[in-house]
């Protein structure tokens, strides 16, 4: 019994940063109408970002949050300009369509890059306090954990304040829910698109600050945060924050669950596999309110 | 002048093994294996609009199913068939759910199914596949060369075929707009699933040929989204929804891949990843109506309407 509680609480600490992977991924598909596969990507140059910094000048890596998370909104600023703009314009279902294509494009370039920028090796962020941990009663809690899952909170509860009380935040709303109104009503739409997709960049970053610390990055990490976050996506739904850390704490409890109970490689799976039931039984999600 | 070509490319490619060396026969299969992935993937993506990224999965198993028969005894002409259909049996059991998917959530709901089985099979077969000893000895580049080509000419007239038929018809109809399809009598979902099944099927032939040909690997390599990714990059290259577009760009992929591959390695993804990129955004016909567009500016001085 005691065993389980632990990985359901170790599922439910990595499961936080699930969500936080994920909430970037659904602005910006929530609000531009475009999936950007390259997600995963973003985050592991969030990740890097955090262990140079630690690793050249001894920045603390929650202190260097501070940095990961503008450095990669000026990165989605870029690459809105560059890539992802471009298809604005388009028709709703060539969108989606072409987005995904540029996406897997700049994912593989991302990746190369960083092969050949740091090399395929994988990288930690070993903190004085990497190693410790907080006993609470029979549980046991690594503390970077924590501190991640505090993070992940902390940014997404600041997204949310955002998001409902600001008028960038409204302006964000409104052109999700319905671009042409929002454009009659006053709202630079294309504007409000270069910050959703900058917003969802610097949520990677911060992801990324988060998996350096209490996981090990590498180039090849990817492929396998952006399916991470689609699972997540896929089974939030649109349209909700909360939602959408429930959900990133739903799959990390199943997949510690999975691994606990049926061995290591069904972590993995397990979050595939309800990803895929999911799609199938109730694609709106568990949450949300249609896709 | 394109039949000229064909014929020219065709005697080349029979007549080149007699002549060449076994690096330039090994560069050859390569680019006719990669053919026939690239041609499977465009007959569902260019034809029928159905972005695949579980491509990989019916290679996979065509690899798995056809190299355990073979090195069990039977014969290559029979096990390649069996391996065929059981991708095509695995492409039922994936493409009866997931066609009902539409868009963005078909492409990540066969990536997600794909990768589900890659994770299984890397689990269940961990160890590495090799040849044993009495089968190398009597390893023979040629006849494995011949049947990758017979595949790649298959592979290539299906999509001809298919582009001149009802069917196919019916397949770019549902490409173009699936509700008006509908209403003028294509049921869609018949179209997508025959296609996905054809589809499947001829990937699956192409990891047959592949679970023939390879000394060793490991068998989680041959389900890698690798493969998936390598068609995706071709079919865009060269040119989506044409006969001929997936095979100049699965030549140039190939070809260039093992060029750079010997400065570095990575090298080859970032120069595809780019020209990737810029093909999506900036031309969407690919290779194939560039080689047009630059003819017609040549003949009419004019960009073609």
């Amino acid at each position: 019994m005691e065993v389980w509680l632990q990985n359901v609480t170790f599922g439910a600490l990595v499961g936080g940063l699930y969500g936080l992977a994920a909430v970037g991924l659904a602005l910006v598909f929530g609000v531009l109408r475009m999936l950007n596969v390259a997600h995963g990507e973003l985050i592991m140059l969030g990740g890097y970002a955090t262990f140079w910094l630690f690793t050249l000048w001894g920045l603390d890596p929650y202190a260097s949050l501070l940095v990961a998370g503008p450095l990669l909104f000026a990165v989605g600023v870029a690459l809105y300009e560059g890539l992802f703009g471009r298809l604005v314009r388009l028709h709703e279902e060539s969108k989606i369509q072409l987005s995904i294509l540029i996406g897997f494009g700049l994912a593989l370039v991302l990746h190369a890059l960083a092969i050949l920028a740091w090399t395929a090796d994988d990288r930690a962020v070993t903190a004085a306090y990497a190693g410790r941990v907080l006993h609470l009663g029979p549980l046991v809690v690594p503390l970077t954990r924590l501190g991640g899952l505090a993070v992940a909170f902390a940014a997404l509860a600041g997204l949310h304040l955002f998001l409902q009380r600001t008028d960038a935040g409204r302006a964000i709303r409104a052109t999700a829910e319905d671009w042409e109104a929002a454009f009659l009503m006053g709202v630079p739409v294309r504007r409000v698109y270069r910050m959703a997709f900058a917003l969802g960049s610097a949520l990677a970053g911060v992801a990324g600050s988060l998996v350096a610390v209490s996981d090990a990055i590498s180039p090849a990490i990817g492929l396998s945060w952006t399916l991470k976050a689609l699972i997540v996506v896929v089974l939030a739904g649109l349209g909700s924050i909360f939602g959408t850390f429930v959900a990133g704490v739903l799959l990390g409890v199943a997949e510690s669950a999975a691994a606990f109970a049926l061995g290591g490689v069904f972590r993995e799976v397990v979050g595939l596999v309800l990803f895929v039931a999911v799609l199938t039984l109730r694609p709106q999600g568990l949450f949300g309110r249609g896709l | 002048m394109k039949a000229a070509l064909v014929a020219a490319a065709g005697a080349v490619a029979v007549v080149v093994p007699w002549v060449a060396g076994e690096a330039v026969v090994n560069w050859g299969l390569l680019v006719l294996l990669q053919v026939v992935v690239a041609q499977s993937w465009n007959l569902l993506a260019g034809y029928g609009g159905q972005v695949n990224l579980g491509h990989a999965a019916f290679f996979g198993i065509g690899a798995l199913v056809t190299r355990g028969l073979w090195m069990q005894g039977l014969p290559v002409a029979a096990a390649l068939p069996v391996g065929c259909a059981a991708a095509a049996a695995a492409g039922l059991l994936v493409g009866v759910p997931s066609l009902r998917l539409r868009g963005p959530y078909f492409a990540i709901g066969t990536l997600a199914m794909a990768e589900i089985l890659r994770i299984v099979v890397a689990t269940a077969l961990p160890e590495v596949s090799a040849l044993p000893a009495e089968i190398i000895a009597r390893y023979h580049l040629l006849p494995r060369y011949y049947l990758v080509l017979l595949l790649a000419v298959v592979a290539t007239g299906t999509v001809w075929l298919v582009g001149r038929s009802r069917f196919g018809m019916g397949l770019v109809a549902v490409r173009e707009d699936e509700g008006v399809a509908e209403a003028v009598g294509v049921d869609s979902y018949r179209h997508k699933l025959l296609a996905f099944l054809l589809s499947a099927s001829l990937v699956g032939a192409a990891g047959g040929a592949f679970g023939y040909y390879h000394l060793s690997f490991y068998p989680q390599f041959a389900f890698s989204p690798v493969w998936t990714f390598d068609a995706v990059l071709m079919v865009f290259l060269g040119g989506i929804g044409t006969v001929w577009g997936p095979a100049v760009g699965a030549a140039f992929f190939v070809l260039l891949r093992e060029a750079l591959a010997l400065r570095l390695t990575e090298l080859h993804v970032l120069v595809f990843g780019t020209v990737f990129v810029v093909v999506v955004l900036a031309l969407p016909g690919g290779l194939v109506d560039f080689a047009r567009v630059l003819r017609f500016r040549w003949v009419r001085g004019a960009r073609p309407g």
